[in-house]
This record gives structure tokens, C-alpha cells and sequence, in this order.
């Protein structure tokens, strides 16, 4: 059963999903953040929690497509909180401050004709979370977490 | 603006018409580039843009871009169509570019979703 006190989402237990991301398949990206969307929305949170944690986990999911081999994300959701966890099998990522800067892209130009690319994803990202952590190993891999709360 | 309004201004083809009477857009965004649509999302915005493929659509679901303008009157694939259909986000296509469908917007006052 479920119900809204508040802004807080009252549910009996919280509800979890992953999926994994194959590298370049654009076809189905951003499913798993319309499903996040779809369960929020269903829920009764409020439209603009829904869009930040939607746009957050979209941007990570992008990232994989682009950057990486292959990935997860998982998704969390208790009465206070979303938190999105994505993990990639991917270049990794050399310098983080620099990737975090808006505008500092090191995508090919394939990926910017589709619009991709504007190295706007990561700074996105920690915009529309209210926690953002970030870890990075060069050829290894990236793993991404955000924590978006319910006000 | 209703979305009839906004076709008759920019003298647009309704490619996937709206199944929702009550629509109602605030601001507009034109660009390009799916990054920047991410990153300026306001609710009820339309989304001006020359890019047709159907991560324009997801985009536009992910940010709650409610209505979506093909600009120079591009027609995208039936992926593109069929996506937006099932994802409920009518499109139109204008013969002007993305320049002049901006500003006739911005004229008939519609705002930007962003900023100044």
C-alpha cells in the first residue's frame, strides 16, 4: 500500500530495480530513467523531485552508452529518498575535477552530431542531486552515486 | 500557449497531435544539443530543435518537455514518430529555422526556459 504524508513518500518497503547498459546501444537508452520516472510519478512525488532524479540518472546513463563497454545502474527508493547507482566497465576517467567542469567534453564528434557530448553530463548530474560522489579508476572504470531527497 | 496556437504561428504539420485539451506551454528551449536540454529543463517547455532521431523523445520525456518543434519542416523517422506517440509528446514541424521559429515565439510572448 502506499501514500503520501507530506513531501515524503510513505511505502511499506522500499522498491529497487537495476538494468544493465550495453555500450553504444542507443536504442534503448534512458529506459531504465523512464522507468524511474514512470514509479516516481506513480508514487506521487513531486514532478520536479521526479525530473532531477530522472535527468540525473538519464545523464549517467548516457555516459555509459557513450563512454563505456558495458554498465549497471540501480536504482533505490525509500520514503526519503531516491539513490542512483550506476557502474561502468569504461575508460575511466584521468582527471576528475577537469571532467567535472562545465563545457570539458572529450567525446568524438559521432557523439556530438547525435547531441551528445557538450560536457554538460557530470556537472548535470551533481546539479540535480542533493549527494554526488564520484570514483574513477583509468582503464577500469567509473562508479557514480547520487542521493536525491525528498524535501 | 496551447499547442494550436503555437502550429498556427510557426505554420507548422502536426506530425503527433496532442491527446491532451488542456496543454498548456510556459517557455521554450532551442537547441541541438540533448545536453543542454538536460541541463535547462523548465515544466511545460516546448522544445525547438533541428536533431530528429528518437533520443529526442526520450530527452523530452526525461526533462518534461511537453511538446516538440522539427525545425526547416524535417520529418523524422517512424521510430521517432511511434516513440512519441506511446510516450504521449506530440510533434510538429515548421519550415523556419530555428532562429525565426525562436523569435516568433519569443514575439508572440513565450518566454525562455532559462535564465534571462
Amino acid at each position: 500500500m502506499l501514500w503520501q504524508i507530506g513531501m515524503a513518500l510513505n511505502l511499506d518497503e522500499s522498491i529497487e530495480q537495476s538494468f544493465q547498459l550495453i555500450g553504444g546501444n542507443f536504442n534503448n537508452a534512458g529506459e531504465s530513467s523512464s522507468q524511474l520516472k514512470r514509479i516516481l510519478s506513480k508514487l506521487g512525488a513531486d514532478e520536479s523531485i521526479i525530473t532531477r532524479a530522472a535527468v540525473a540518472m538519464f545523464e549517467a546513463e548516457m555516459n555509459v552508452i557513450i563512454y563505456a563497454a558495458a554498465g549497471w545502474v540501480r536504482f533505490t527508493i525509500t520514503p526519503q529518498l531516491v539513490k542512483i547507482r550506476v557502474e561502468d566497465m569504461g575508460p575511466g576517467i584521468e582527471n576528475i575535477e577537469l571532467a567535472m567542469k562545465e563545457g570539458y567534453s572529450t567525446a568524438p564528434d559521432w557523439v556530438r552530431e547525435m547531441g551528445w557530448g557538450a560536457g554538460m553530463g557530470l556537472p548535470n548530474m551533481k546539479k540535480n542531486s542533493d549527494e554526488f560522489k564520484i570514483e574513477s579508476v583509468v582503464g577500469e572504470g567509473t562508479t557514480i552515486e547520487m542521493v536525491i531527497h525528498f524535501p | 500557449m496551447t499547442l494550436k496556437e503555437i502550429a498556427e504561428i510557426l505554420e507548422a504539420d502536426i506530425l503527433v497531435d496532442s491527446d491532451n485539451p488542456n496543454l498548456d506551454i510556459r517557455s521554450a528551449c532551442s537547441a541541438d544539443m540533448m545536453s543542454a536540454v538536460l541541463y535547462y529543463h523548465a515544466p511545460n517547455a516546448v522544445l525547438i530543435t533541428g536533431l530528429t532521431q528518437p533520443q529526442v523523445v526520450r530527452t523530452a520525456e526525461i526533462a518534461g518537455i511537453k511538446l516538440i518543434v522539427f525545425v526547416f519542416s524535417k520529418r523524422p523517422e517512424q521510430v521517432t514518430i511511434d516513440m512519441a506517440r506511446q510516450k504521449n509528446i506530440p510533434i510538429i514541424t515548421t519550415p523556419y529555422c530555428m532562429y525565426s521559429a525562436s523569435g516568433k515565439l519569443f514575439q508572440a510572448g513565450l518566454p525562455g526556459c532559462y535564465g534571462k
